[in-house]
């Protein structure tokens, strides 16, 4: 059997969104910006797909951008609003539990005379809106958060950015990194006052090499990948159609947020349920985190080991913490648990295609791995 | 115009009665190496070897980036091939080298004649030669002394060839000329160099690695594979034999002390390997140790892996600094897949204090609470077999 538990890494493409790619690459394969008929059908396909995804957000088609990767949009975000609003002011308030592609722009910008303030969770894994309320000032011209964290699954309070930022009388943009809430949370933008929000397709089912950025109406950014134009200027390069394509199709297919999230909120009860009673286990993620992801540590046993281990029996899932060997993960240290417990961590990340049968055969994978190897993990 | 290459074997022609059966190694592994780009003729004569392509599309510049990396070769030339006529000599000798020609100032041209029929003398090619290279490149200077460039004009029975500077080769004896001897190998960045470097004196290798699922990962294997085919490309094809090594960790774990683990651990790889090494024909073992780099590579520790092994053990890096050997692994380019961040046995239940001055007795006490013989022939039966290229 074999049971796929990181849903946050990547899921597996529904089979509507594979066909249509295929469809797109066979038949459909015109550059959209053609002006002959091959090329106005690809168009046509790019537009429906702009569309699906505009109005899962509930908002308008041409604030929809797609770029490359869920990497491509947050460089995008960032090192655009900062050139845009650079002469406004150099302060960007952002988190210490940021993605890389987020936190690799900060280290940047800061070298470029920036300064930039990542702010700490605390021991929930979560941080609290009045950290940010002192943080932000009339000099910040940029707040960038993830909505979900990756590790623990903590849902940090992005809908509340915009009124904070409006009260400090900052003219900072507000980026949301939505890629691990896109298609679990329900996202209003426009209600919410999001300027930018990055969203990735890999992550909802659909192929990896396609991503968008949602670009408020009426907020300009500057691109920094120049070109031929497309994506009106910020992501220049020929649209990768079949990714596209595929994109528009999973997010039609998967619908509406609420069932899905019933479902997988149940899922996550169950496992938590059967976790409960293995008293080598405990729960890192706060019980308010987003039931999708669920962060773990077995006692004794290095991350890397039970992933191993448990990947030998079929079960798929990442390391909790990033490396034994490199630095320990930001938010598990800022909960405050024992290195022990951080570096024999594990996430489960869940999707709603999963079931209960799997999460049976898990826990008793992670039986059988905890008796094969108790206590011989590294001292 | 026909283009051969001339290769100097360097050490191969110091050898005695044997030279001819190493030339005739070299040459086997040329052609083997040869085999994608097509049929070539090799002809030894005296201490240079002529390749020549018998094939209209053989792609030289591949030859030349495969010759690179044959041991027994101390330096190679392209030389274009000509008919035994002068005006042909002068005409191509500047086009044939002007790539050579364009990147340097001063040059002289040397002119050797076996062919004594030609009707010009040595120093009268010469002379002729440099007249219309500079006729070509007026900005050139001739130096005799302390040229950039030697434009060499050979005349041999055959045809004239004209070569520019010789490339410098692998150097070492041809691989298959010193034996067969089992690497262990780890996946750091020593044992790699180990191998290459005992591979440069002519060595056939075998591989040994250890690994330990689920302590160490798939990716680890992988990066054992893509080491030792790195190595592969300069020692030719290597067996590489995999031992399931996490059964015996753990009961060493358990039965033993832990100050002796890495030690014991080290002597139960040596019988290993001993045995797969005799069973497959090697005549050594080798090891990428390095005197008193961790605790298990002091000499006292040395001496106890040592005294388990039944052949002797070689180790080409036991006088290195890291340093001297992290930069042989970035010429071979082993060292970037080296650094790949994954666990290797070695470092899964590492001691917090292992004994640095152990000794063999001591091992042996320690060793009762296993079933050694049990342990190793197990290993040894369950080795898997793969050829890495």
């Amino acid at each position: 059997m074999e049971v796929y538990l990181d849903n946050s890494a990547t899921t597996k493409p529904l089979m509507s969104a594979a066909q249509k790619a295929l469809t797109m690459m066979k038949t459909e394969y015109g550059n959209p910006s053609s002006l002959h008929r091959k090329g106005f059908e690809a168009s046509r396909e790019l537009e429906n797909a702009r569309q699906i995804i505009a109005d899962s957000l509930s908002v308008g088609s041409e604030c929809i951008y797609f770029s490359p990767s869920g990497t491509a949009a947050n460089n995008t975000a960032i090192f655009g609003a900062a050139q845009a609003l650079k002469r406004k002011g150099s302060r960007i308030v952002t988190t210490a539990i940021e993605h890389p592609s987020v936190q690799m722009c900060m280290n940047y910008l800061e070298t470029q005379g920036f300064e930039v303030v990542r702010l700490a969770p605390d021991k929930s894994g979560n941080i609290d809106v009045e950290k940010f309320r002192n943080a932000v000032n009339e000099n910040t011209i940029l707040v960038s958060v993830m909505a979900v964290n990756n590790e623990v699954g903590s849902i940090l309070p992005f809908e509340k950015l915009k009124k904070i930022i409006k009260a400090a009388k900052s003219p900072a943009l507000l980026h949301i990194d939505a890629i691990q809430a896109y298609m679990k949370l329900e996202l209003k933008p426009e209600k919410h006052g999001i300027d930018l929000m990055s969203l990735s397709a890999h992550k909802v089912h659909a192929l990896k090499g396609a991503s968008a950025l949602y670009v408020a109406k009426g907020v300009r950014i500057k691109p920094y990948i120049l070109g031929g134009g497309q994506e009106n200027g910020l992501f220049s390069g020929t649209q990768a159609m079949p990714n596209i394509a595929a994109f528009g199709e999973a997010v039609k297919e998967l619908g509406n947020v609420n069932s899905r999230y019933e479902k997988v909120s149940k899922l996550n009860a169950y496992l938590k349920e059967r976790l409960s009673q293995l008293d080598f286990v405990s729960v890192n993620s706060p019980d308010n985190a987003l039931p999708y992801i669920l962060n773990i540590s077995v006692e004794g046993i290095p991350s890397q080991v039970s992933v191993n281990a448990l990947s030998q029996k079929g079960v798929y899932l990442s390391a909790g913490s990033a490396c034994a060997k490199g630095h320990r993960s930001e938010v598990l240290t800022a909960m405050e648990l024992s290195p022990k417990r951080i570096d024999s961590a594990l996430r489960i990340s869940l999707s709603f295609e999963n079931t209960v049968e799997e999460i049976d055969y898990f826990i008793n994978a992670l039986k059988e791995t905890y008796t094969e190897i108790q206590g011989t993990g590294k001292r | 115009m026909k283009e051969i290459i001339l290769i100097k074997n360097g050490e191969l022609a110091l050898k005695g009665l044997n030279r001819s059966s190493f030339e005739s190694v070299l040459a086997k592994t040329i052609r083997r190496r040869f085999a994608q780009l097509g049929k070539v003729n090799i002809v030894c004569q005296q201490s240079t070897m002529t390749i020549d392509p018998q094939e209209a599309d053989f792609d030289m510049d591949k030859a030349i980036s495969v010759l690179e990396k044959v041991f027994g070769i101390a330096g190679f030339q392209r030389a274009a091939a000509v008919e035994k006529d002068m005006a042909v000599i002068l005409d191509t000798a500047p086009k044939y080298l002007a790539e050579q020609l364009e990147s340097i100032s001063t040059f002289k041209v040397e002119a050797k004649r076996s062919d004594k029929k030609f009707p010009l003398k040595s120093p009268e090619i010469s002379r002729d030669v440099g007249e219309a290279i500079l006729n070509a490149y007026p900005d050139l200077t001739v130096d005799v002394h302390n040229p950039d460039l030697t434009v060499t004009v050979e005349i041999r029975d055959n045809y004239a060839y004209i070569r520019g500077d010789q490339i410098k080769g692998a150097g070492g004896m041809p691989v298959g000329t010193g034996g067969k001897a089992a690497i262990l190998i780890s996946g750091g960045i020593d044992s790699p160099v180990a191998a290459w470097m005992m591979s440069k004196r002519g060595v056939v290798l075998d591989a040994i690695h250890f690994a330990s699922p689920p302590f160490t990962s798939p990716q680890s294997e992988q990066k054992v594979h893509d080491l030792l085919a790195q190595v592969a490309k300069y020692s030719g094809n290597i067996a590489l034999f995999t031992v399931a090594f996490t059964d015996i960790q753990q009961k060493i774990r358990a039965n033993c002390p832990e100050e002796l683990f890495t030690l014991i651990m080290r002597r139960f790889m040596m019988r290993i390997s001993n045995e797969i090494a005799k069973n497959n024909g090697c005549q050594a073992l080798v090891t990428g140790e390095s005197i008193g780099q961790v605790a298990s590579q002091t000499m006292p520790a040395l001496a106890c892996t040592d005294a388990v092994a039944e052949m002797p053990v070689f180790r080409p890096l036991i006088a290195m600094d890291k340093e001297e050997i992290i930069r042989i692994s970035r010429k071979i380019e082993t060292f970037d897949i080296s650094i790949r961040p994954y666990e290797d046995c070695c470092t899964v239940f590492t001691p917090k204090h292992p004994r640095t001055r152990p000794t063999v007795e001591m091992l042996v006490e320690a060793e009762k609470a296993l079933d050694v013989d049990a342990l190793v022939k197990e290993a040894v039966e369950t080795a898997r077999f793969e050829i890495i290229k």
